[in-house]
């Protein structure tokens, strides 16, 4: 028979109770990794979006995801006549605050050229930009539906079309618009000094910039050899796609990793002394009981099976609970959250050894009982 | 006719710690007690009863001295943790003062435990386990949890996981303790029964007055020694 089964059965609410706030700990445990992955993905996703193969950005810069990035809008047709390049878009990307109905919302605007690279990939209700001013597709966490209008600067735009997971890597839902109004826009939200000097004409001031010109190469051409050509230009410089997103994990996701890394690390620490606290004290409740099976010739195996046995499934059950119950609130939260199969599996493995390590204290008192102690007098 | 000798204690001293700090428990002390016997040990706080029952009992080890139980002598070197254990659930049987059952198991349960732990299979064990509370006039409770038997009730479930393993010696510290006079008088005629059928020796700490004439022997310990009085 069975005796951690049994003395859980015989607890059973003490037992639900505990897996209920085990379960609550492994949700947030499995927000975190989803945040994680959501947030990685979602800003692989903006940099992916655009299909391009090689990125034109600023010299010294590492492209306009790591830093400020501002190059002539007239780098486009430079790059368009490189031998290899099958076609060529500008782009820019700012963070803009705007008030809606409201509220005020933090939106990354994207600004591409209609017809050219850089626009949005997949368009899940209304249609493109077709008008060259003043349109807006929106992603659709910002709230927006078809048909809304927005001041953003000092002009109204309408939202023609609605896409999905597109944000930056703060969350911030992106919004594209093309890339004349963009510009306008960044004038127009510079800060006052910028435009003092703008008004003034001083050089590299103008509003005539963009964060980067991304290109798309010929079949069988080498993408690296066309970055070489590029960097030997003054003032530019040139990435992979590859070398791109290598750029963004490394200085944007990178720092979230730690934080949510650490997040993680504190939170596994908690669940693995809550579990040890909890494996600990119902050992200690039941010393009498541990010290009467040993009286009675139960071997350590029937008693190490006991504790460890009621940990694991302590685990296991917290972790059940704390799986179904983030499945059922993902999507309320403000981040998408992104659990992938690997992810429940590496917890469920990490849990697993937390108690087996965590039952280790409790083991280590049952097995030091007297069974003197059942006699008592 | 001369009956077996289970218990069989020759000059055992138990002392705990060492210089100042030590604590004589038992001295120099010899008992026999014999196959169907029931005897008890009594004495004031402190005279050694717990200890010597330990000792009998195979959970602590003697100072000085042998202790053989049913021909086979203990606690030499050659006595591992875990021979003592299976010796303990295959010749020993424990009663305790509180009955000691495990909360979580039924009445049958807490007694098939005993068996299945002595490799019985789990069908063996319930019929058997069933078998000893019918013989010990609790069968109709072989389903109820410790908690909801009464006193009698459950020393009864108790003295009959005692009995499981059919042991040679039974070892109870105080086990009519928490019983009333009559209760406690209808387990010791059980306990003198069990005794005479099974060929086996009880050995109960007690300071029950009340059942003292149950007794075959009494045996008095005063500072870890031994004065036989009948
Ligand atoms: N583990 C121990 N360590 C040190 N001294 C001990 C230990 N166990 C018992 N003693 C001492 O040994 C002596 C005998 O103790 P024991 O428990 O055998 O007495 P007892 O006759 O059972 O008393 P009581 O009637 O109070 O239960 C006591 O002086 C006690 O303090
Ligand atoms: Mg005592």
């Amino acid at each position: 028979m069975n005796l951690a089964f049994r003395d859980v059965r015989h607890n059973l609410f003490r037992f639900v109770l505990t897996c209920l706030g085990l379960g609550l700990l492994m949700t947030v445990v499995l927000a975190m990794m989803g945040i994680y992955n959501g947030l990685v993905s979602d800003a692989l996703n903006i940099v992916k979006a655009p299909q391009a193969d090689i990125w034109v950005v600023e010299a010294d810069t590492q492209g306009p995801f790591a830093e400020a990035s501002k190059i002539p809008d007239d780098t486009r047709d430079a790059v368009a006549r490189l031998h290899g390049v099958a076609e060529a878009g500008s782009i820019t990307y700012q963070t803009i605050e705007a008030p809606f109905k409201g509220a005020t919302l933090r939106l990354y605007a994207i600004g591409y050229e209609r017809g050219r690279l850089g626009g949005p990939r997949a368009i899940v209700a209304g249609r493109g930009l077709e008008a060259s001013h003043f349109e807006l597709v929106v992603d659709a966490k910002a709230g927006m539906v078809l048909g809304d209008t927005i001041v953003l600067g000092r002009n109204r735009f309408s939202v023609v079309g609605l896409v999905k997971d597109t944000m930056n890597s703060g969350g911030d839902p992106a919004i594209f618009l093309t890339l004349a109004d963009a510009q306008v826009l960044q004038t127009q939200l510079a800060p006052p000094a910028a435009r003092v000097q703008a008004a003034r004409g001083v050089a590299g001031a103008s509003g005539a910039t963009v964060a980067a010109v991304i290109a798309r190469l010929d079949p069988n051409v080498d993408a690296q050899s066309v970055v070489q050509t590029v960097r030997q230009w003054k003032h530019l410089s040139a990435l992979t796609q590859a070398d791109q997103e290598d750029i963004l994990i490394k200085s944007v996701v990178d720092k979230a990793r730690k934080q949510i890394g650490l997040f993680l690390g504190i939170l596994l620490t908690v669940s693995a002394v809550v579990i040890a606290l909890i494996i600990y004290t119902m050992t200690m409740e039941k010393l009498k009981q541990i010290a009467t099976l040993k009286l009675i010739g139960a071997p350590d195996r029937t008693i190490i099976g006991l504790i460890v046995q009621q940990s694991v499934a302590l685990g296991v059950v917290g972790l059940g609970l704390g799986l179904v119950l983030i499945l059922t609130v993902k999507d309320y939260f403000p981040r998408r959250v992104l659990l992938e199969p690997v992810n429940a599996l590496v917890l469920t493995g990490i849990i697993l050894a937390v108690c087996v390590l965590a039952s280790g204290l409790g083991v280590r008192a049952a097995l030091k009982v007297d069974p003197a102690t059942a006699l008592g007098g | 006719m001369e009956r077996k000798v289970i218990v069989d204690i020759k000059g055992v001293a138990k002392h705990y710690g060492a210089g100042e700090a030590r604590v004589d428990a038992l001295r120099n002390l010899d008992l026999q007690v014999h196959a169907g016997e029931v005897v008890a040990l009594l004495g004031p706080s402190g005279s050694g009863k717990t200890t010597l029952l330990n000792i009998i009992g195979c959970i602590i080890a003697p100072s000085e001295g042998q202790v053989s139980l049913d021909g086979e002598l203990v606690f030499d070197t050659r006595w591992l943790r875990n021979d003592l254990r299976r010796l303990r659930l295959d010749k020993i049987g424990f009663i305790f003062q509180a009955h000691n059952l495990l909360p979580f198991l039924n009445a049958t349960d807490n007694v098939a435990l005993v068996l299945q732990l002595a490799g019985k299979s789990r069908a063996q064990a319930q019929e058997r386990a069933l078998e000893l509370l019918d013989y010990l006039e609790v069968g109709n409770r072989a389903r109820a949890m410790p908690a909801l038997l009464s006193g009698g009730e459950a020393q009864r479930v108790a003295i009959a996981r005692a009995l499981a393993n059919t042991p040679r010696i039974i070892l109870a510290d105080e086990p009519t303790a928490a019983l009333d006079s009559a209760r406690a008088g209808i387990v010791m005629d059980l306990l003198r029964k069990l005794a005479a059928e099974q060929e086996a020796c009880i050995i109960a700490v007690t300071h029950d007055e009340k059942i003292l004439d149950r007794f075959d022997r009494l045996f008095h310990l005063r500072d870890g020694r031994l004065e036989d009085d009948r």
